[in-house]
């Protein structure tokens, strides 16, 4: 058991994008107001964000960028870099998720039009009551 | 060789793409702009229909039988590969083939359904959505695949969203389908990023080759880890048994052309997916016999041919139906390549392609059902064969493909399925397979019965036969599926050569 506790006290980060990702996970299952889900299946993609960040670091390692020195001018290799792929590619990530987010509430902004309510009970209610025959969405 | 015909896998992907963004820009500026936008759409997709067989031609004419490409002359591993063999070329031919005959049937559906100034926008996105589809097919990247499922995803929202002017259902849809969409293609990015953790590249050929060489690696966790979030995501995105409850939904309230086009496309691409990870990455020696991937997806695939289509025989909304029955077609791809001889996975590769012809052309004749009637209820199909002859011809047509009638193109697929079904052993899958083409029976001619041996009833609405545009969409691809029926050398030949190639994890 501390075994266990000293290894995760290690890689903290990827508990916490797991425990992040899981908040997100409930709360697109559990919760009935559209906005809440979209809002946790925000949530649930900032925790992939993380693993993926947290997977491009090395100990001890700069940004990749290549330092001038000051005295002579001439360029010098700072030394052990981050791995910049992971974060580039969670960079493209991320404008994936703001954009499915923005989908999602120009849809969920259509339903208010429509049902006139972003709550999945009532909007449950109103279907069942115009299309008795046929199973809702 | 010319400057076309080198930069080919890029110009595939590029012309939908910029065609999209000038689709926008030209119904932006030029106002009676649907007849202009339809236009438009339709020479880009029939150009990269084109531009796809010009590929085809010189894959299956290449003498490695791989054309490769590498974007921006950065070679792979570092740069991104475009890598085409049999089997994309095969996938690519189905989706750009689909996507333009799906654009000649739009002009009227659409015309019908979307609101006019809204139509630019929805052939932009049409086309982002063909091209992210595309994409995902030529590349040779495993990370390019995750922002190209994304483009697709995104665009095939917001289009189901527009189905929102004939039922605001659509919208409920369409949500349901951007959560459970977003949150496979997550499970996707994550498998991807614990690959890249262990093998530090995103090239799946070379990811396959230093997997390869990861000593123990039957013992090792964190592939098992990227292993089950791909197939979890994957399930997801092609609506395996019982990840499919977006799909009925979704495929039902979208705009006509597009449930057609998404249900012969959006689904084998996900299904293509599986074989590029299970395959061509993780390779098939560790997806099936180091650990037991295909107990899992032929369990799977089982109930998917089963539950879907006896809930596919209660429906009362056709496109439900079909919707339905497309969830448990995908049971038999999956189980195809599960399997993982030669057999079954030619099976699997041809049904792809078929299934694509044969669905996609009875969604357009119900779409032409839903222009002319406004409906696509079991009751307005009551006695429509002598009303609208020639679509409902096609419809039954594509229906006996569905259940696997001989001389159609699903008795082709079934044929190799089951074959390779008793080749492997699995002689109760064999019979599953039949057993699940009777339910398909069922549903199929309780239509027929409603469209030629029923009289319309007294105080239905006049019709007449749909415009000439939907009904040759509609017999281009109930007569290609009926043409690799009779004749099912050149599907067959192709989808052999792929499954040998995946079979033997040649780079």
């Amino acid at each position: 058991m501390s075994l266990f506790l000293l290894s995760l006290a290690g890689k903290y980060n990827y508990a916490i994008y797991i425990v992040l990702m899981m908040i997100g996970f409930y709360g697109v299952i559990a919760k009935r107001n559209l906005m809440k889900q979209a809002i946790s299946l925000g949530l649930f993609s900032t925790g992939l964000f993380l693993f993926y960040i947290s997977m491009g670091v090395v100990e001890g390692g700069t940004a990749p960028v290549w330092l001038t020195q000051a005295a002579d001018h001439s360029l010098k290799d700072p030394g052990p870099y981050s791995n910049a792929l992971t974060h580039v590619l969670i960079l493209t990530a991320i404008v994936v998720s703001v954009s499915t987010l923005a989908v999602a509430l120009a849809i969920i902004v259509n339903i208010q039009r429509a049902y006139g309510t972003i709550e999945e009970d009532e909007i449950r209610a109103i279907e069942e009551r115009e299309h008795p025959e046929e199973n809702v969405v | 060789m010319s400057f076309i015909d080198f930069h080919l896998p890029a110009l595939i992907t590029l012309l939908p793409l910029f065609g999209g963004v000038i689709s926008v820009v030209l119904g932006t500026l030029v106002k009676p702009r649907r007849d202009l936008s339809w236009g438009f759409a339709l020479v880009v997709s029939w150009t990269t229909l084109f531009l796809v067989v010009r590929l085809l031609e010189s894959v299956v004419t290449s003498a490695t039988g791989v054309v490769t490409y590498n974007m921006g002359s950065w070679p792979g591993p570092w740069g991104i590969e475009y890598r085409v063999d049999h089997l994309n070329a095969f996938v690519l031919l189905v989706v750009a083939g689909i996507s333009a005959v799906t654009t000649l049937f739009a002009r009227h559906s659409v015309d019908a359904e979307i609101p006019r100034d809204r139509s630019h926008i929805f052939y932009a996105l049409w086309m982002f959505c063909t091209c992210g589809l595309l994409g995902i097919t030529i590349t040779g990247d495993a990370f390019n695949v995750y922002v190209l499922l994304e483009i697709t995803s995104l665009a095939s929202y917001a289009l189901i969203a527009m189905g929102k002017g004939r039922d605001r259902r659509a919208l409920l849809a369409a949500l349901r389908y951007l959560i459970l969409g977003t949150i496979g293609a997550s499970f996707i990015l994550l498998g991807i990023g614990y690959l890249l953790m262990l093998t530090g590249t995103l090239n799946m050929a070379d990811m396959h080759t230093t997997l390869m060489a990861i000593p123990n690696l039957e013992g090792n966790r964190t592939v098992l880890v990227a292993f089950a979030f791909l197939l979890v995501g994957l399930s997801l995105k092609m609506a395996l048994f019982p990840l499919h409850m977006w799909l009925p939904g979704a495929y039902t309230y979208a705009p006509s052309a597009i449930s057609a086009f998404l249900a012969s496309t959006a689904t084998k691409v996900g299904v293509y997916m599986a074989f590029r990870f299970l395959y061509t990455i993780f390779g098939h020696e560790y997806s099936f016999n180091t650990i037991p991937g295909h107990n899992v997806l032929l369990a799977c695939a089982a109930f998917a041919i089963v539950v879907p289509n006896i809930s596919a025989i209660r429906q009362t909304e056709v496109k439900r139906l079909l919707a339905f029955s497309s969830a448990g077609q995908i049971g038999y791809m999956v189980m195809g390549f599960a399997i993982a001889n030669q057999d079954s996975m030619t099976g699997s590769i041809v049904h792809l392609f078929n299934h694509a012809a044969m669905k996609g052309g009875m969604f357009l004749a119900v779409g032409a059902v839903i222009y002319r009637l406004g409906s696509s209820h079991v009751q307005t199909f009551d006695g429509l064969g002598k009303r609208m002859p020639f679509t409902m011809l096609a419809f039954s047509l594509g229906g006996l493909g569905l259940v696997g009638f001989p001389l159609t193109a699903g008795f082709i697929s079934k044929w190799y399925l089951i074959k390779g079904c008793l080749v492997a052993g699995y002689w109760p899958l064999a019979v599953l397979v039949l057993a699940a083409s009777l339910l398909a029976v069922i549903y199929v001619w309780k239509l027929i019965e409603r469209i030629w041996f029923t009289e319309r009833p007294e105080g239905a609405p006049e019709v007449s036969e749909a415009p000439a545009t939907m009904q040759i969409a509609t017999w281009m691809l109930i007569l290609s599926s009926l043409y690799f029926g009779v004749r099912g050398e050149f599907t067959a030949e192709m989808a052999g050569q792929a499954a040998s190639f995946l079979l033997e994890a040649r780079p």
